[in-house]
């Protein structure tokens, strides 16, 4: 006999009375930031430099007063020197992406792993997800996230892991027909990919066993939604996170589908107008900043994500007493989502730099061919080696390719260009629609 | 049933508590578990009131008690058996638990006392068959069982326990933190402070590490306990050696 599938993961919390869950919060707010305090030199300073003692603390709106930390921040600190606890009591290390100088290492403790673990397992299970379930995980597996997220989050839960990694399209559906897959974790244009590709291959959505689809990773439209719900005929939830953070488990949407429903046991977040760091007004849309409330190797204070969304603090017909964000509507920087990669134009410019050995003239391109990002950078060439030495230019184009591939974590076409090509006023032009 | 904001207490000029927030749910058994002059006493004493709080908020059952008599702390539930145990040696054990019931009298509930005194009883034996000996004739466990049996008479719904291990052989250790996990399942809702992290966590459900009159901690008993920090300061474990 099977027992009805439990609404949430953690009740206690996910249902946690606000009254109760304000009182928690300014609880870990003043245990993290009085370890950070001790702990990390640079937080030190910089709580110092606006005359900020830990200890006159004395609600959570004090922490406005707190300057707001950057990736800028998280960069120069490259690569352990935000983490607050010694290199000895890390279990796990995982990076953003970017060139070995320009990437974030984040570290998790024991603690962390089981924290990341149960939260991602609370946005599985607010997806539809039981134990019962076989999950699939289309994330590549490495220094990202995402896929070791979801795959402790399942397992956690008791789900059937399939760590199948990214990519091998032919390979994902015919293991989502014989191993019956329950549950797809991947990005959004991915999943559209391989239904259309199982359209293409002409496997029935009826033919799978498929009930669930958590995607994140990427902007995408309730348009997009409707059309992977239809086609591998699923329930498709969104959800929300960034390595910076914790990677995912930082929100996810319950089956109500109506806003990300925030962990805000596990984080403190905030909206700020990114030109005059302000808080907004309840309802606008602004960016939001997040401080972490019980990370121990790798807290972070005022986090600013770049990212824009709306918050709402209504009740969900769901029980869930959180307040939930939308989904994101835009970035306040010129950060890249590609393939569910965050990529930064100054990255490409670093590699380019670097292979070429002068100031590279170069534009990104960025289409969608079907359903996935396709990314093209087109360089601009010196006269002497676009006309005589193919050879050479040949070897020039592989060259930044691969180093583009294995330092972004994404693979980029490259396409030289004679010189003066290029109206490289515009460094990006993103075709895409959300 | 117990909320503590940004409570700041000291003596004199000594600041000791600097902004300590906490919270115990109806039912829990919370610790607090910090070194010697975390300020841990200070906090169970700011809490009844024998120390003043200079700052911050203290309510209990929903009630402001910050700048609340001792008397009026004890009379609305809750009760703290002191560190060193602190029973009166000159006086029989039985008047030291009728003391106990000093609010119950006032109420005039003398049969409920009665009850009380034979539940007490019945919790600790020991105590029964020494009803008329001296408490200071008393072992140091049997003191301790004293001493929480005399705060049990007040019938409270928050019982604050300081350091109850102090001083006592390890069997003795055992029996009182089994008696604790007892009170707890009648329904009492229990604050331990100890120095004994990891009897304390192991009973508990919640925990704040106090050093330097600030948490720097807070979390499950199972989060503290893997938490490599608190294995080293205060379980005694040499993590770095290895297991």
């Amino acid at each position: 006999m099977s027992t009805a599938p439990s609404l949430y993961w953690q009740p206690e919390a996910e249902c946690m009375d606000r009254e109760e869950l304000e009182q928690l919060q300014l609880e870990r707010l003043e245990a993290t930031l009085s370890r950070i305090y001790r702990n990390v030199p640079f937080y030190r300073g910089k709580f110092d430099e606006v005359g900020f003692n830990p200890d006159e603390l004395r609600s959570v709106a004090d922490l406005r007063r707190l300057p707001f930390t950057t990736r800028d921040d998280l960069r120069e600190n490259y690569p352990y020197g935000l983490f607050a606890v010694p290199l000895r009591d890390v279990v796990r290390v995982h990076a953003s992406s970017g060139t070995a100088g320009m990437s974030t290492v984040i570290g998790y403790t024991r603690n962390d792993v089981k924290t990341w673990s149960n939260l991602v397992a609370r946005v599985l299970v607010a997806g539809g997800v039981t134990k019962d379930d076989v999950v699939q995980i289309a994330f590549d597996y490495g220094l990202f996230t995402g896929a070791f997220g979801f795959h402790y989050g399942a397992e956690r839960l008791g789900a059937s892991v399939i760590p199948i990694s990214s990519g091998n399209t032919k390979r994902q559906i015919r293991i989502m027909q014989d191993y019956k897959t329950t549950a797809l974790v991947s990005t959004p244009s991915y999943a559209l990919h391989l239904a259309n590709a199982m359209i293409e291959a002409g496997v029935h959505r009826n033919a799978l066993s498929l009930k669930h689809g958590l995607f994140a990773g990427e902007p995408w439209s309730e348009a997009t939604r409707s059309e992977i719900e239809d086609k591998l005929k699923i329930r498709a939830t969104d959800n929300y996170g960034l390595s910076e953070v914790i990677g995912p488990g930082v929100s996810g949407e319950c089956l109500e589908k109506s806003g990300l429903h925030v962990h805000e046991d596990h984080f403190l977040v905030e909206l700020v107008d990114p030109g005059t760091l302000e808080p907004v007004a309840p309802g606008q849309a602004g960016e939001l900043v997040i401080t972490t409330l019980t990370k121990e190797a790798f807290p972070v204070v005022r986090f600013r994500t770049r990212d824009l969304v709306t918050l709402r603090g209504d009740a969900c017909p769901c029980g869930r007493t959180s307040i939930r964000m939308s989904r994101v509507t835009g970035r306040t920087d010129d950060m890249l989502i590609i393939k569910g990669v965050s990529v930064f134009p100054a990255q490409v410019e670093a590699v380019l730099r670097e292979v070429e050995g002068t100031e590279p003239h170069y534009q990104i391109v960025i289409d969608r061919k079907g359903a996935l990002d396709h990314a093209t950078v087109l360089v601009e060439m010196s006269e002497s080696i676009f006309f005589d030495e193919m050879r050479k230019q040949m070897l020039l184009r592989d060259t930044i390719e691969r180093r583009l591939g294995s330092d972004l974590g994404v693979s980029f076409e490259v396409k030289l260009v004679q010189k003066k090509a290029l109206q490289v006023a515009r460094r990006v032009i993103d075709n895409r629609k959300p | 049933m117990l909320r503590i904001r940004n409570l700041d207490a000291g003596y004199g000029k000594l600041s000791v508590l600097r902004r300590v927030s906490l919270h115990v749910n109806p039912g829990e058994i919370v610790t607090i578990v910090g070194a010697n002059g975390a300020g841990k006493t200070t906090l169970l004493k700011a809490i009844t009131g024998l120390v003043r709080a200079r700052a911050g908020e203290v309510s209990f059952k929903g009630q402001d008690i910050r700048c609340a008599p001792t008397s009026r702390t004890v009379a609305m539930g809750c009760s703290l058996v002191p560190e060193g145990r602190q029973v009166f040696a000159g006086m029989p054990v039985k008047e030291n638990l009728l003391l106990g019931a000093y609010v119950q009298y006032r109420r005039g509930r003398r049969r409920e006392v009665k009850e009380d005194l034979a539940r007490i009883y019945m919790l600790f034996p020991v105590l029964a068959q020494r009803e008329r000996q001296l408490a200071g004739t008393l072992s140091g466990g049997e003191q301790q069982m004293l001493a929480i049996g005399r705060a049990l008479m007040a019938r409270p719904s928050l019982i604050m326990l300081d350091e109850p291990s102090m001083g006592l052989a390890p069997l003795a250790v055992k029996g009182i933190f089994e008696i604790i996990q007892r009170i707890s399942r009648e329904g009492s809702t229990v604050l331990l402070v100890e120095q004994n992290a990891r009897s304390a966590l192991k009973i508990a459900s919640r925990g704040y590490v106090l050093e330097t009159g600030r948490v720097v901690l807070q979390g499950t008993s199972e989060e503290l306990l893997a938490n490599r920090d608190v294995q080293r300061a205060y379980l005694g474990r040499d993590v770095d050696a290895g297991v």
